[in-house]
C-alpha cells in the first residue's frame, strides 16, 4: 500500500488523475498485498475505451476507515486472472470480461454473469457471434460423477412470488456436493443507461435498483453526487435520511425473521411478522407516501421534511412495533423445535466468509465484525454511532440472531433521532458535477456494504457508473453453506441470506 | 405452548374489514390518481412530453396524462402534477389509464359472466417476475399476510402454472424472462387471464425502451387487469382484484 494506491475517505470525490495507472504486473501485486494484509475487493470493474479496457479497483481497510483506488490501462484482449489465489475476485473478473471483453487467463470458473452483449459491440470475451441469440442461464456447469450423484436443476421460475435465478445442485442422494447459482433474468442494462448522465431517469434507476434496498442504494447515489457535486446535506437532512435507512432495515429484518419461521413451518412469528413488516412499510409511507422510501431522497438531502405531528405519529407508531416484534421474535428462541432447525443448519465458517469476502449480515453472522455504518460512517453515522452486532456460527440461527440484534439497535436509532430531529434546513440545492472525479460511497444496506464508484468526464457527466450490491459478494456464501446440507434444508438457507436477484442482475 | 398461546392473543385479530368494512387510510404523502385538473397547467408547462422522462405526460386533449408510464414521482418532472390520495387506479383496458381533463375515471370492470362462473369464488395465479425491482413483488406478497389476508376471496397465488387460472406478471419482461413467461403462460390450462401489476410490467416502467427489456406484457399476451403504481399500493392491487371478481363496483 504505497504509490500504487491512492487512498480516500467514504463519500469524498478525487480527480481522476490523482488515481495511480501503474503497469498490469504492480497493479496484481497491488491487490495481492492488499487482499493479503486484510484488505477487501469493495469494487473491481472495467472501463472499455478505444485503445483497450481500463481496470479500476476499489479496496477497503475495515480497521482503518480507508479505501484504496488503483488503476491499470489494459491494451490488449488478455489479463492474468487472480481468481486461484484471491476467490473474492472471480465475480468481478467475470462481470468485467462479460462488459468489456477481457478475458482473464486460467480463471477457474470463466463464463458469464448475466448473458448480455458486451458494451462495445465486437468484445466479446467468449467470441460469442452478434448474430446469435445469446441464451440466459445456458454454460457450463460444474458437475459431480458418479454412479449415485444426480443433478437437481431449480427455477428460472420459482414455487412462490420470488424473483428469477437458476440453481444446479450436485447431489448423493439428499445429500448437497455442491451449488451452482447461474442469475442474469433480471438484467435490465442499468449500469449502460446510466451513462452520460445524471439523467431525468438516474434517481429512478437508483432506487430500483433493487427494490427493497431504495434507501440503501439511492443514498449511495446521493452521497456520490454530492462527492462529485460539493453540495452537503444539512444536518436535518441527514438524520431523516439515517432513519430512512434504518427503518428499511426494520421491514425487511421483520420479514426475514418471519420467512424464516416460516420456511421450518412455525406460523405464528411467521403470520406476526409478516403483518409487523408492513407497519414499518407504513413507517416509511409517513415519511413520503411509498412504503418503499420511493421519492424521500434527493442529492443534497431529502425531498420531503418531517412534520411534528408526523414524528409523533412515527414515535406512536414505532413503540406499537417494538412490542409487537419483540413478543413475535422471542417466540422462535424459546421454541425447541425452531431452534433445532435453525441451529447448525447452513454453517459458513469465518475463514470462508472471509476468503469469499462475504458483507453485511452474512458476514456478520459468520463472526466477521464489519459494518459501514462503523467502519466508514458517514451522514448521521459519524455522531451516532451503532453497535455492531455479531454471532460467531455462520449458521441460519446466527443469520436470524443477528436480524433480531439489529433490529433492536435500528429501533433505538429511530426513536432517539426523531425525538432530537436538529433544526434547519432538509436539503440544499443541487450543483453540477465536478469535470474528471471519482467518487466512491458506501452505504450499510440492510443486507449489506452497497458500493456506487461514479466517473466523471470532461463535461461532469458520468463516464462509468459501478454499482455492487451486497449480494454480489454474498451469493457465493450461499452456495457454500449449502455443501453437505440436506437439499430439502435450500429453502431456509436460501431465506437466511434472502438475497437479491435485480439488485446483483443489474 | 401457553406462551405461544399468550403471544396470540396479545397480537389480536388483526384481518382488515375491507371490503365489508372501511378500507385502511392511505399515507398522507400518497401519490394517487392524478388532479386532473392540475394536468392542462402541467402540460403546458411542460411543453409535450419532453419533461417526463417516461413520457408519460402528452399535450393530447388538454393534458393527458397516462397513469401506465406514470411512477407517481414526488418530484415530478413534468411539472407539478398533483396527485389525490386516490388508490383506484386498476384498468380493465390499456386505453382507461389515461387520464386527460373531463375524462371518466375508470375502473376495473367485472369479469364476463362465463369467467366469472369459474373464477368468481376461486382465482388461482402463477406469478412471474420478469426483469423489476422486486417491490412490485414484495407489495404483491403483502396481500397473503393476515392483515389483507387474500384467501377470503379464494385468491391464492400457487406454485404450478398448471394449478392456476391466470399469468400474473411484475416487471417489464426482460429479454432474459421472455422465455420463461411466456412458458409459463402455454402451461396455464385454457380460459385464462393476465395482470400486469406495476409501471413496469405495463409499460417498462423506468426502463422503457432499454434494450435488454420489452416495454410490458402486452407486447406479447392479451392483458385482463393493469395496474398502475411503482409499485403498487396493495390496496391498489387489491381493489383492482375485488372489481375482477365483482365483489366490489
Amino acid at each position: 500500500m504505497n504509490s500504487s494506491v491512492r487512498t480516500i475517505y467514504n463519500g469524498s470525490a478525487v480527480p481522476v488523475a490523482e488515481i495511480p495507472s501503474i503497469d498490469s504486473t504492480r497493479f496484481i501485486q497491488a491487490v495481492l498485498d492488499a487482499t493479503g494484509h486484510g484488505w477487501r475487493i469493495a469494487s473491481y470493474f472495467g472501463t472499455p475505451d478505444a485503445g483497450g479496457t481500463t481496470l479500476v479497483c476499489v479496496l477497503a481497510n475495515n480497521a482503518e476507515s480507508r479505501l484504496g483506488l488503483t488503476r491499470t490501462h489494459v491494451p490488449g484482449r488478455g489479463f492474468p486472472s487472480i481468481s486461484s489465489i484471491c476467490p473474492q475476485a472471480q465475480l468481478f473478473e467475470r462481470e468485467a470480461a462479460e462488459q468489456c471483453g477481457l478475458v482473464f487467463d486460467d480463471h477457474p470458473w470463466f463464463k458469464p454473469v448475466r448473458f448480455h452483449r458486451p458494451f462495445v459491440p465486437g468484445r466479446d470475451a467468449w467470441d460469442r457471434p452478434a448474430d446469435v441469440p445469446i441464451r440466459v442461464g445456458v454454460m457450463d456447469y460444474f458437475q459431480v460423477a458418479g454412479d449415485e450423484v444426480h443433478e437437481v436443476a431449480v427455477g428460472p421460475v420459482h414455487a412462490g412470488i420470488i424473483e428469477p435465478g437458476h440453481f444446479r445442485f450436485q447431489c448423493h442422494g439428499e445429500e448437497v456436493f455442491h451449488l451452482e447459482i447461474s442469475l442474469g433474468y433480471q438484467h435490465r442494462g442499468v449500469e449502460k443507461a446510466v451513462l452520460g448522465g445524471p439523467h431525468p431517469r438516474t434517481l429512478h434507476h437508483m432506487e430500483t435498483l433493487a427494490g427493497d434496498t431504495t434507501i440503501g442504494h439511492g443514498q449511495a447515489y446521493c452521497m456520490v453526487m454530492e462527492a462529485l457535486s460539493g453540495a452537503k446535506a444539512p444536518p436535518r437532512g441527514e438524520v431523516l435520511r439515517g432513519i430512512a435507512l434504518e427503518l428499511e432495515r426494520l421491514a425487511n429484518h421483520a420479514g426475514d425473521l418471519g420467512a424464516i419461521a416460516g420456511d421450518v413451518g412455525y406460523l405464528p412469528t411467521s403470520s406476526f411478522c409478516g403483518r409487523i413488516r408492513g407497519d414499518f412499510l407504513n413507517m416509511t409511507a409517513v415519511l413520503c407516501g411509498s412504503r418503499f422510501g420511493r421519492g424521500f431522497l434527493t442529492p443534497g438531502g431529502t425531498f420531503f421534511d418531517i412534520t411534528d405531528a408526523q414524528r409523533d405519529d412515527l414515535l406512536k407508531r414505532m413503540a406499537d412495533a417494538r412490542r409487537d416484534l419483540t413478543s413475535a421474535v422471542e417466540l422462535l428462541w424459546n421454541t425447541p423445535s425452531v431452534m433445532a432447525r435453525l441451529d447448525g443448519t447452513g454453517v459458513v465458517t469465518r475463514a470462508t466468509a472471509v476468503e469469499l469476502g462475504l458483507v453485511g449480515l452474512a458476514a456478520r453472522a459468520s463472526g466477521v465484525k464489519q459494518d459501514v455504518r462503523q467502519d466508514y460512517p458517514s451522514g448521521i453515522f459519524r455522531m451516532a454511532h451503532i453497535p455492531v452486532a455479531t454471532e460467531t456460527n455462520g449458521d441460519v440461527l446466527a443469520r436470524a440472531m443477528v436480524r433480531w440484534l439489529e433490529a433492536r439497535k435500528s429501533m433505538d436509532f429511530i426513536e432517539e433521532h426523531l425525538r432530537q430531529l436538529p433544526a434547519g434546513g432538509h436539503r440544499t440545492p443541487a450543483s453540477p458535477c465536478g469535470e474528471g472525479r471519482i467518487a466512491v460511497a458506501l452505504t450499510e444496506g440492510w443486507r449489506g456494504e452497497i458500493c456506487h464508484v461514479a466517473q466523471t468526464d470532461a463535461e461532469g457527466r458520468f463516464s462509468r457508473y459501478k454499482v455492487v450490491d451486497p449480494s454480489f459478494h454474498n451469493w457465493q456464501g450461499l452456495a457454500m453453506a449449502l455443501r453437505g446440507q440436506q437439499i430439502s434444508d435450500f429453502p431456509l438457507c436460501n431465506k437466511s441470506f434472502n438475497l437479491s436477484y435485480c439488485g446483483f442482475d443489474l | 405452548m401457553i406462551r405461544t398461546i399468550l403471544t396470540r392473543i396479545r397480537q389480536g385479530h388483526r384481518t382488515m374489514q375491507y371490503p365489508d368494512g372501511p378500507p385502511p387510510r392511505m399515507p398522507e404523502r400518497f401519490r394517487g390518481y392524478p388532479v386532473v385538473s392540475s394536468l392542462a397547467k402541467a402540460a403546458i408547462a411542460a411543453g409535450g412530453s419532453a419533461a417526463c422522462p417516461y413520457g408519460a405526460l402528452t399535450s393530447e386533449d388538454g393534458g393527458t396524462l397516462d397513469m401506465g408510464k406514470c411512477l407517481f414521482c414526488a418530484d415530478c418532472p413534468a411539472g407539478n402534477i398533483e396527485f389525490s390520495a386516490g388508490y383506484q387506479l386498476a384498468a380493465t383496458r390499456r386505453d382507461d389509464l389515461l387520464a386527460h381533463p373531463g375524462s371518466e375515471h375508470h375502473t376495473v370492470k367485472q369479469l364476463s359472466a362465463e369467467l366469472l362462473r369459474m373464477f368468481g369464488r376461486s382465482l388461482k395465479f402463477r406469478e412471474v417476475s420478469a426483469g423489476g425491482c422486486n417491490a412490485c413483488e414484495a407489495d404483491t406478497n403483502v396481500l397473503s399476510t393476515i392483515g389483507w389476508d387474500l384467501g377470503r376471496f379464494g385468491i391464492q397465488f400457487v406454485a404450478s402454472p398448471r394449478h392456476a387460472d391466470g399469468l400474473w406478471v411484475t416487471g417489464p419482461v426482460s429479454e432474459n424472462m421472455r422465455e420463461a413467461m411466456l412458458t409459463t403462460y402455454e402451461a396455464i390450462p385454457a380460459p385464462k387471464i393476465v395482470v400486469a401489476c406495476g409501471a413496469c410490467a405495463i409499460s417498462g416502467g423506468p426502463y422503457h425502451d432499454h434494450k435488454e427489456v420489452h416495454n410490458g406484457v402486452d407486447t406479447f399476451l392479451p392483458v385482463d387487469l393493469y395496474v398502475p403504481g411503482c409499485p403498487p399500493h396493495p390496496l391498489t392491487i387489491l381493489d383492482g382484484l375485488l372489481r375482477l371478481i365483482g365483489r366490489v363496483g
